[in-house]
């Protein structure tokens, strides 16, 4: 008995020192366990805290429709203090939307009603929310009255907005007016238009006609795919500068008429435009340079720098909009490219993504996000939330940007923008006129920006089926650039 | 009136449960046995007027008025429950009751408030399952060869996972439920069970090599056949389990360190071999362009968390069902959604809670098969939560595993009851163990 109480003991110890040793992994599972769930929760914690704000006002989040039952709509302004939406409530205490401007703000405001556009979609959450004062929302929850939603200060300038509505008359088409250094939407019209007062009666009635291609519903300026024309020689250009240091070796003898890989290329009204160099080949916007000189660019490379303007790409915009398409690369068949070289072929751009492009430039080479929000305000006018101006990218060195500005104020003071020189003003851009069925006029570009040496306002004219951007897309974004000069020495 | 109620009722939702979860942790606390009974009894008390205030809310707001009945029989189950289950199991521990109840009240509102129909068959499901279960720790007490089993385990485990290629059914893109006389199993579920049992008693035997080996091979085989049906949210828990508990077994880091790199280079070819692996990285790298369809589900769970916030939007006053499988997979996000970020903090802390409990239970057993045991249970409770939660709010990608004893689902409720009620049974042998310790030192002592 004695002999097996010995013989116990050291097993007995052993198994004491493995036990102790077990206990010690335990503890450290524990605390992996421990790290994991503190990691959980700090992400859990970071997302409502912090990172849910900006997902909740997802349109796609059902959830802002209930709000409706418990607050008041708040209104949206212009950045010069204009009501371009607000709610009101009858004695019943119905309340409706109305949109003092009609149509003039059709698209970018857009309409609450049979669904949710433009900023009333974008900012749908906020204008939900209410960041009144928290004991008189308190006292409404428990009285079970309505708070008032938060105001939606816009970047839009009701003058340019009016300038611009008014300047694209009766005409189909599109106007974008931003700011480059900053990204901020100044005006943005779209046309044709209907009266968001009257969606509810109308909607059936402008449904149809949309559905037979009228597209009145759709917002042209950030949806409206059409072929860039001329406007796009300023990609080619840049491409060109890339590729060549001295651009003083680039000549072409204009004669009007062309082949390049099989492909007759004609100058427009079939002009003969004589010996060009580069500067004169874009101020004249001669198609022949442009069809030969880019024949012999590297399209890989070229298509790598569409991709990185954002052909093909996301846009950094928070509205619904449409993504522009370049395809072109070394694969592509060689007879397109002499098409796609001045814009026209299978290349697709949205008027708010030929702004961008031309603000990207005028802020050497940096494109900043475009927005449309400035600020949140509650209803007393207290500020809730401003939005600052976010970079989106570098897409080129501030040298090319450089460059390719001093080449499109040829454009302006010896070519096809000509008619812009009277305005006291340095302007630099480009004029388009895209075709896109034989037989029938050109669609009418012009997007530039002012002053050159300093740009502050970037402003983007399509105008359907009309003819060249000299004479139809130019008057347009002349009124503008004219307007925008009023309202800087005010 | 009723916004009146129902808002206070609220907030005082969010204290009455605050105050729970702080109990589960400073119940550890004083080493008088009185005033850890008193703090026991106050969460019984907090726990029964969270789940009065919270079936008051859904009354005043869905005015359905069959709520009542079921609030009762609710409270029933669980005052009886709770009173003749610490009859019969004098030492049994009084705070793994406290924290099951708890999560059961959970289970039960949110299910009320999503769908009343699947509440009350839940509810059911669980009364059954507990009754049938209370008996497991009087079972241990009897068995006493449940370590001897070794490898039967393993093979039995195998052939109730494979029964999914003959009686399968497809759920989910998952072939991992067998239907059988019209009910509908999980394997998986019980399989886990099976797994640390066979587990623990293999390694409690001996770590030497050779036996390590088989055992690796034995769980290796598991974890592919759950990859096989699809179901990763298992082969990942089975795997992890695993894992710990060999290294808690033998001390080897190398076999810990080794294990988690050849289990990232396997999640690593299952990503490149499977599509709907690669579906779920996508859409959990970035499911915003994706919304309308492989990150819908993903986003409607963050628009239901991110609104409700840190206070909820208030019971029967969000939108959880638009959230796909809400009931299952995603009922977290309508917990955050509804009852708010803190009560959401408020779950995971009684979770983790069990899981310390777990954790306490195998390290004062003084034998290897209760210790890895218990470990076992515990790391496949802990791991299923974190995949759960961590899955809902886009921490870790979505593996589609339920949240234990909360979500709705029969397989998943059931073999965690059983779980929870083996360490139960494992827990009493260790205080008995105690007591005869003290008992035998007062034998020494005046002798």
């Amino acid at each position: 008995m004695k002999d097996k109480q010995q013989e116990g003991r050291p097993k007995a110890r052993r198994k004491k020192a493995k036990n102790a040793m077990v206990n010690k992994q335990i503890i450290l599972v524990a605390y992996i366990f421990a790290g994991l769930f503190l990691a959980l929760m700090v992400y859990i914690g970071k997302f409502i805290a912090f990172d849910s704000q900006d997902v909740i006002t997802n349109s796609y989040n059902k959830r802002q429709d209930t709000f409706a039952k418990k607050v008041i709509r708040g209104n949206i302004l212009s950045s010069d203090g204009k009501v371009l939406a607000e709610s009101k409530v009858n004695e019943k205490g119905e309340v409706t939307r109305s949109y003092p401007y009609g149509n003039m703000y059709a698209h970018v405001v857009g309409f609450a009603l049979r669904g949710k556009s433009g900023i009333e979609s974008i900012a749908n959450y906020n204008l939900l929310t209410s960041n009144a004062n928290i004991f008189e929302r308190i006292y409404n929850d428990l009285t079970e009255e309505k708070n008032i939603g938060d105001n939606i200060v816009t970047t839009l300038d009701s003058r340019l907005q009016k300038v611009a509505y008014d300047a694209l008359g009766s005409r189909k088409g599109a106007v974008v007016v931003l700011e480059p250094d900053t990204g901020k939407i100044l005006a943005m019209v779209s046309k044709p238009d209907f009266n968001p007062n009257e969606i509810d009666s109308i909607w059936d009635s402008i449904t149809k006609e949309d559905a037979s291609g009228n597209s009145t519903l759709l917002n042209r300026a950030t949806q409206g795919l059409y072929p860039p024309g001329s406007t796009f020689k300023t990609l080619t250009t840049l491409q060109y500068i890339k590729e060549h240091k001295n651009l003083s070796h680039f000549s072409y003898e204009c004669s009007g008429k062309t082949t390049v890989n099989g492909v007759v290329i004609n100058c427009y009204n079939n002009s003969v435009h004589g010996k060009l160099d580069l500067q004169k080949a874009l101020a004249k916007s001669c198609n022949g340079a442009f069809a030969k000189e880019g024949a012999k660019l590297n399209q890989n490379s070229f298509y790598r720098l569409a991709n990185d303007f954002l052909f093909n790409q996301e846009l950094p915009y928070q509205g619904a909009y449409k993504k522009s398409s370049y395809v072109l690369n070394n694969k592509s068949d060689k007879g397109e490219i002499p098409q796609t070289m001045i814009g026209q072929g299978k290349t697709q751009i949205t008027p708010l993504h030929n702004a961008l492009i031309f603000s990207t430039i005028a802020n050497g080479g940096v494109m900043m996000k475009p927005y449309l929000v400035d600020r949140i305000e509650n209803y007393n006018g207290d500020l809730v939330k401003k939005y600052s101006p976010k970079v989106a990218k570098k897409v080129i060195s501030t040298q090319e940007a450089q460059v390719m500005t001093g080449l499109l104020k040829g454009v302006v003071d010896e070519g096809t923008a000509s008619s812009l020189k009277g305005l006291n003003m340095n302007i630099a851009g480009k004029t388009g006129s895209a075709e896109f069925e034989t037989g029938k006029a050109a669609h009418a570009w012009f997007v530039g920006f002012a002053p050159s040496d300093n740009p502050k306002v970037v402003v983007a004219v399509v105008v359907e089926n009309v003819g060249t951007g000299s004479t139809y897309a130019v008057p347009i974004a002349k009124q503008i650039f004219a307007a925008y000069q009023k309202i800087e020495k005010e | 009136m009723v916004t009146i109620i129902t808002s206070i009722a609220n907030y005082l939702l969010i204290i009455l449960g605050t105050i729970y979860t702080l109990f589960c942790f400073t119940v550890f606390k004083p080493s008088n046995q009185n005033r850890k009974e008193q703090i026991l009894n106050r969460q019984i008390i907090y726990m029964l007027l969270f789940h009065f205030l919270c079936y008051l809310i859904l009354l005043l707001r869905t005015e359905n008025f069959k709520t009542i009945m079921f609030y009762g029989v609710q409270t029933c189950f669980i005052g009886i429950y709770l009173f003749l289950y610490h009859k019969a199991y004098k030492d049994a521990s009084r705070l793994i009751s406290n924290n099951m109840c708890f999560l059961l009240v959970i289970s039960f509102i949110m299910l009320t408030r999503l769908s009343f129909d699947l509440a009350i068959k839940q509810f059911a499901i669980v009364v059954a399952c507990t009754a049938i279960c209370s008996v497991i720790p009087w079972i241990l007490k009897k068995l006493k060869a449940l370590s001897a089993f070794g490898i039967l385990y393993g093979i039995a485990g195998l052939l109730l996972l494979g029964s999914v290629f003959v009686f399968g059914v497809t759920k989910y893109g998952a072939t991992n439920w067998i239907s059988v006389a019209g009910i509908s199993l999980q394997p998986s579920e019980f399989v886990k069970i099976l797994f640390v049992f066979f587990v623990a008693s293999m390694l409690a035997y001996s770590n030497s090599f050779r036996q390590v080996v088989i055992t690796t091979v034995i769980a290796g085989i598991h974890v592919l056949v759950l990859v096989l049906e699809k179901d990763l949210g298992a082969a990942l828990i089975f795997f992890m389990v695993y894992l710990i508990m060999l290294f808690a077994a033998t001390g080897n880091y190398f076999y810990f360190f080794g294990g988690m790199v050849g289990g990232s280079l396997a999640a690593f070819l299952a990503y490149k071999l499977f599509p709907h692996v690669q579906v779920r990285v996508v859409a959990w790298q970035n499911p915003w362009p994706l919304i309308d369809n492989k990150g819908y589900q993903i986003t409607q769970s963050l628009f239901a968390i991110g609104t409700g916030g840190w206070f909820g939007m208030g019971l029967a006053q969000g939108m959880p069902n638009s959230v796909p499988v809400v009931e299952t997979d995603f009922i977290f996000s309508a917990i955050v959604e509804e009852l708010g970020g803190i009560l959401g903090f408020c779950v995971i802390l009684i979770c983790v809670s069990c899981f310390v409990l777990f954790l306490d239970v195998a390290m004062r057993s003084k034998k290897m098969f209760p210790k890895l045991l218990s470990l076992g249970f515990g790391a496949v409770y802990i791991f299923q939560v974190f995949l759960s939660i961590g899955g809902v709010t886009k921490f870790i990608p979505s593996t589609g595993v339920t949240l234990p004893l909360v979500s709705y689902g029969g397989s998943s409720v059931l073999s965690t009851l059983i779980i929870f009620q083996v360490i139960q049974g494992l827990y009493i042998a260790v205080e008995q163990a105690k007591a005869l310790e003290s008992q035998q030192m007062e034998v020494t002592n005046e002798g």
